[in-house]
Order: structure tokens, then sequence, then C-alpha cells
């Protein structure tokens, strides 16, 4: 049971049951959509970046806990971040996920998304935390209008 | 035509059940070693069966028994192990045919019931198609009956029917009886859904098929080891099964079709041991059903697909779907009593296969937390998404059942659920 309570800790279970920022971006320049076809996850993230800084950001998709969770999270702390800054706390999380990232000092770099530190104990659900991160890259960094579903299979 | 409505008890389920020769689970389970082991530190509480079932310990020796001693390529060595191989390749397939109320030569050995659906649709389905022609499926299809005729539509302009279901997935025969119209070239459906359960009144669905001159094919992935399967009495051109969801190895099934389908069809795949003779000049094919298994088969699969045939008959298919249909009800009333569970696929005839979701939790989740109770269940759409659409839903938890499941382990399921409320909640 310790590995599940640390796998679904609170702030996660809260973020799954009520998303922040569930919602389309109208004037959104920068999109991207993200599939799971293993689960059916679907999450499609908007952006709108001004002047390097990522102004505004929110996604629509359905999934489980892990996934709507870590979208959720991912619009709360992109918000105010420079792009660059963006690209590295994006590594810094798939690090996370995939358990490279473990000693303490370093997990604080990632503040509250060090929440997802007890996915990496269930490789079948990392896709899950990572879905919408995938989705961030390829909304970032193709062409405007452009960027293809990202899938994680 | 079997006029069985639906939920009525035919004379020989109650005989079944009343049976004084219920299956001895306990001692039947000792021979499927892997259920021995634990998971997570539990007790492995196996309810993947619609996915694959776990293999006997005759099944996995007769595997290593064919390659321990009998290792030879088929149907052309003039030698002895040769011989030897193609004997019990076709011993095989004697077997098969016999559980299904077949004769050999009415049986293909292919990959698994995808092949056998695939097969159909390009060697006997194909040559029949012409532009606004139709085919006829159900709503409740796995995609590998629903995939192989989009196939076939976008070559040729044809056009797939579903027929619809309703809130309890049971099919719209009414629907069904309008669909079938001068335009129908081929009646493709599942005798069991993967996903609902539900159990098709393929008997008369293809009775109503044939008045009308339409040859059928049943994918009977889900059924051919949850009850007695007579290709006779169901009446129809097809019939297709996969040998790991009946007990045994993977990459072995069979299609089963009426001879003068067969013998009416052009081969699917060309090579050797599909052939009589090959000269530049001309060709000549070997006779059914070797004309459609071009190239060395699965023999060790074919062999050991046979053994888990045997293991079927001996423990006795009615007494499997008796207990089965046992370990449904249990399983149905115990988890139904749950708060949150919406329970999806509730027809009146169903067979081993429990599908629901459970209120404020995705299956993912459930499903991981089951698999952290040693309770091992399909969480997703099942290969079945039209059907999900249906529902409104994007994904269930199922559990599906086989002859070795106990109520002691829909027991273990239903604790496990107690867990994800208790997170969840």
């Amino acid at each position: 049971m310790s590995d599940l309570r640390e796998l679904y800790q609170e702030m996660i279970l809260d973020h799954g049951r009520a998303p922040r920022n569930l919602r389309a971006i109208e004037d959104a320049d920068h999109t991207a959509e993200g599939f799971n076809p293993l689960c059916g996850d679907r999450v499609k993230l908007y952006l709108r970046v001004a002047g390097g800084v990522v102004v505004d950001a929110g996604f629509e998709g359905s999934g489980c806990a892990i996934s709507t969770a870590s979208a959720s999270m991912l619009t709360e702390v992109v918000v105010g971040k420079r792009v660059e800054e963006v690209d590295e706390l994006r590594r810094r999380f798939r690090g996370l996920v995939t358990g490279e990232v473990r000693d303490a000092s370093r997990l604080e770099e990632l503040g509250k998304l060090a929440v997802f530190s007890g996915v990496c104990a269930f490789p079948n659900r990392i896709k899950c935390a990572s879905l919408v991160w995938h989705a961030l890259e390829s909304a970032l960094h193709s062409e405007a209008g452009a960027a293809p579903a990202v899938s994680t299979e | 035509m079997n006029t069985r409505s639906p939920g009525t008890t035919t004379r020989s389920d109650s005989i079944e059940r009343s049976s004084p020769e219920a299956l001895d689970v306990q001692s039947l389970r000792r021979e499927f070693p892997i259920l021995a082991q634990s998971i997570q530190g539990r007790p492995l509480v196996y309810l993947d069966n619609g996915a694959t079932t776990q293999k006997p310990q005759v099944v996995i020796d007769s595997l290593v028994e064919y390659y321990t001693t009998l290792n030879a390529n088929i149907h052309r060595g003039v030698h002895s192990l040769s011989q030897r191989a193609t004997e019990a390749y076709e011993g095989a397939r004697t077997k098969v045919a016999g559980l299904l109320g077949a004769s050999a030569a009415e049986i293909v050995f292919v990959r698994g019931t995808t092949e056998a659906i695939n097969l159909v649709a390009w060697s006997f389905v194909r040559p029949l198609l012409a532009a606004g022609d139709e085919i006829v499926v159900t709503a409740m299809e796995h995609h590998s009956n629903i995939v192989p005729w989009q196939l076939l539509c976008e070559e040729t302009g044809a056009v797939l029917r579903p027929v619809p279901f309703d809130d309890r997935g049971e099919l719209d025969l009414d629907a069904y009886v309008r669909l079938l119209g001068p335009r129908t070239k081929f009646v493709s459906i599942v005798h069991v859904s993967n996903a609902l359960g539900t159990v098709n009144p393929v008997e008369e669905m293809v009775a109503l098929a044939r008045a009308r001159g339409v040859a059928t094919l049943v994918d009977g992935a889900q059924a051919a080891a949850h009850q007695r399967v007579d290709v006779a009495l169901i009446d129809c051109d097809f019939y297709a099964v996969s040998g790991h969801k009946m007990y045994g190895p993977t990459g072995i099934g069979a299609l089963y079709g009426k001879q003068d389908r067969l013998a009416g069809m052009r081969p699917y795949q060309g090579g050797g041991e599909m052939i009589a003779s090959v000269s530049f000049e001309k060709t000549t094919y070997n006779r059914v059903p070797h004309l459609f298994e071009a190239g060395t088969p699965n023999i060790a699969g074919a062999i050991g697909f046979g053994t888990a045939v045997d293991w079927i008959e001996r423990v006795g298919i009615e007494r499997i779907a008796a207990h089965e249909h046992d370990l449904l009800a249990y399983a149905t009333d115990r988890v139904a009593g749950l708060p949150g569970i919406r329970l999806i696929g509730t027809a009146a005839r169903k067979a081993g296969i429990l599908s629901f979701t459970v209120e404020g939790a995705h299956p993912h989740d459930v499903g991981t937390i089951l698999d952290r109770e040693g309770v091992a269940v399909r969480a997703g759409h099942h290969c079945a998404q039209p059907v999900m659409d249906r529902f409104g839903i994007p994904a269930t938890v199922r559990a599906s059942f086989a002859a070795y499941n106990t109520r002691q382990e829909v027991d273990a399921l239903v604790d496990a659920l107690e867990k994800v409320r208790e997170i969840f909640g």
C-alpha cells in the first residue's frame, strides 16, 4: 500500500479530481495534442507565449488521475517562465518520473512537481505522467499550426 | 435453427448446475504452474483470461516434448521424424475439429482469430465485392473484426454496416434484419463480446443471413473455451478461434470453413506447402486446408493447441461453462453491491466477462491499484473503442474468468476494489 500512497499523493488526487486550467485558450499561439493509445488518454495543450515567456496555459482532455494531474500541474508551473526554463523543467520532470533523479536537492528544484516521484516505481504509468510534457515539447518546438499529435506508443 | 430466447435457462444448463460432478477447481489449479506464484507479495489472482488464458502443464510439456523428440518439417520428409511430426500436426487438426463439431478438412491452422478473419476477408469476401456492396458486423466487434473489413471497403468502395445494441449490450435484431439488404455480401459477427460478455444469438443471426443467401463468419475468440461450440448447429460458413485463449500456446488458432466454401476460395498467401507443383509456366495448388497454410506452419503451436483441446475435453467444456457461469453470477452480485460501480454489459445471456467502471476512479488507476493487490485485470478499451463510445466512457475495468478461477478470487477482487475506494473515495 505504501508505494500506492507514494504514487497517489494527495496533491495528485486533488488535481486529478479538480484539474486547474481545464480550458481551451482561444488565442493560443502554441498547441499540441498527445494521445496514449494503450489506455486512451488524450490531452490537448494550449499555450500563449509573449516575449519568450509563457503567459497562459490550459488543456483539454480525458485520462487517468496521473495524466490529468500532470497536465493540470504543468499548466500551473509553466506560466511566467521563459521557454528555456520550461525546457529545463521538462528535462528534470522526465528525470523524475523515470527514476533518474532521486536526491533531495534536485527534487527540490522541481518544486511541487516532486509529488510525481512515486511514478517511477510503476513503469507502466510513466507514460501517463509524461504524456502532456511530450505535448509541451511539441507545442513549443514544432512549426506553429503544424505540431503533429504526439503519441506515447 | 436454435430458438432459445435470451434469458431462458435450457434444460442442459440446469442439469449442469445441479450436476454432482462439479469441477474440482483446487486440483485443477495445480495443473497450472503459473498460478502458484506471488505478485507484489500476494498470491496471483489472474482475472485477465479474456486477453489470454494460462497454460496447463500438459500443454507446456507438449511443446518441450515436440522440440525434444519430434522436431522436423512436415508433409515433405521421407524420414521417420518428419512422418511422426506430420502425424502429430494432423492429429492436432483432428482434435480441434472434434471440439468444434467439424471435420479435419474444414480446419485451417492460422496464427489466431485475427488472421482467420483476414484470410476470409481477402480470399472469400474480396472477390464478391463491388462499390456500394455491404458487409454487416455488429457494433460490439473487437477491432480485429472491424479493421479487415474497413481495408476491403477502402479498396472496393463497399460499405461496413454495424448492427446497434441497447444499453444492456444486447443486439437489436430488428435492426439487423433491416440491415440485411440486396447489397449485403457478407455477415461477420462476434459470438461472445470481449468487452461486454454478451452471448449473441448467432444461430438465429446466421439463419437470417442464410435465408437471404448471405455467407457468415462467427468470431469465436471469447466463446470456444467457455461453452460448447458446434459449428454444424450454428450453421455458419466460417468460425474463428485463437489457441491462446483456450489454454493453448500463442501464435496458433483455427479457421473453420465449410468444405464447399473453402474449396471455392482463392489462396491467401503463396509459398511452399500450399502448392501441388510449381513451374514458371503454371503452378497448381494443394488441396484444402493445406492450400491456406503457406510456408512451414507453427507445428509446435498446433500440437500444443491440440493438447489444450484434449485438456478442455478431459475437464469437460460443459462443466467449465457451468463453473464460469456460477463465478460470473457471484462476481456480478458482489461487485455490483459496491458503491459507485457501474456494470457495462448486463445482457441476459453472458459468458465469463464482468466489465465495469468505478465512480471517481479512471480504469487505468483501478488497474494499478488492483495489480498492487495481486489481482490481474484488464483496464482499457479492450480493442473495442466503438463499444466504449456507445456507453460514453473511455475505458472499463474487465475481470474475465476461466476454469481455474474461484469464488475466493472474486472476493480478492472485491477487497482490492475496496482499496480503490480508500484511495479515491
